[in-house]
């Protein structure tokens, strides 16, 4: 490779060993990528879970459907597409150098999370408190609990985390250590669990709506 | 230290449009719930929305839209994934019918 080659596609390292750079897959930068393919692999895991789900479901003739309100899951469904539209207002505000606007943001994200959470969790209690656990069902086959517990235990845990990497990354950003493109993969995260979020409402509860 | 790729394109005012477009959806869903249909008709509709409000979220708020590389590699790698996850429906259908051929 003549030098002028080197002049595009490679630079000559601390070492004095010439390295050649590639450029990033897609364009997209390493830890960008790292997420998205992160994503896909979690989008399986959910799908697995959701078509297990639908599998066993579909073979129960005598499926219950406990579910007689919808207020809750509105309010959760309501809640977590804000946090999506307020992660955006975060990144866009990183984009622009405003740091105290992406880290006020990036906060309310945060807290409409953990308001996501405590909804969760109450609703959780009340179905607990009504006998339901992850083996018994009051309502009939215990596949419905096991089902339900699992997939929204780990949509809950997907967003628990996620609060805890916002205030972090957060943190970080407004002490200087992470830049705007560590917000930028943290709200491809939030976005994902939301995405989730619009796949587990319907099957989940609103497939099981009592009428 | 690195610079976030930028998403100027719409600005805001898009982001928030698409922000209410996936709020009708989800009530569009809600909506589905209480119709007077059966339960495989009530799962084609449900799914068709969340796959519409999947790709909405896809596309703009996760940015696939720019980059049209990226996002083949995701949709083909996803897709992949989920039509192959879909060879035990004819096991699910047989736990519920028995093996209709052997009647």
């Amino acid at each position: 490779m003549s030098q002028a080659d080197l002049s595009i596609h490679g630079q000559v390292s601390r070492t004095g060993a010439t390295e050649i750079m590639t450029a990033p897959t897609f364009s997209v930068p390493a830890k960008k990528m790292a997420m998205w393919l992160f994503i896909i692999a979690d989008t399986a895991t959910f799908a697995g879970c959701l078509v297990a789900y639908g599998f066993i479901r579909n073979a129960t003739p005598d499926w219950p459907r406990p579910f007689h309100s919808i207020t809750n899951v509105a309010i959760m469904t309501f809640i977590l597409l804000t946090s999506s539209l307020t992660m955006l207002i975060g990144i866009r505000s990183a984009e622009k150098e405003d740091k105290a606007g992406a880290f006020r943001w990036m906060m309310i994200t945060a807290v409409l999370g953990i308001l996501f959470a405590v909804l969760h969790i109450r609703e959780w209690l009340g179905m607990i408190g009504d006998g339901a656990t992850l083996f018994h069902n009051p309502w009939g086959t215990p596949l419905f609990s096991s089902a339900f517990f699992s997939i929204t235990g780990l949509h809950l845990l997907h967003v628990t985390g996620g609060v805890i990497a916002l205030i972090a990354v957060a943190i970080r950003y407004q002490g200087g250590r992470y830049g705007a493109d560590d917000i930028e993969v943290t709200g491809l995260y939030w976005h994902f669990v939301d995405l989730v979020w619009m796949f587990v409402v319907p099957l989940i509860y609103l497939m099981n709506l009592s009428h | 230290m690195a610079v976030a790729e930028t998403h100027n394109t719409g600005g805001i005012g898009k982001d928030v449009a698409i922000y209410v477009l996936l709020l009708i959806l989800a009530g569009i869903q809600f909506i589905i719930a209480y119709q007077d249909i059966t339960a495989s008709q009530m799962f084609v509709r449900m799914l068709s929305v969340a796959i519409i409000e999947a790709g909405l979220a896809l596309l703009f708020f996760m940015h696939l839209s720019k980059n049209r590389g990226l996002m083949w590699f995701v949709v083909i790698f996803t897709v992949a994934v989920l039509l192959g996850m879909q060879y035990g429906w004819t096991d699910s259908f047989r736990l519920l019918d028995g093996v209709r051929w052997s009647h």
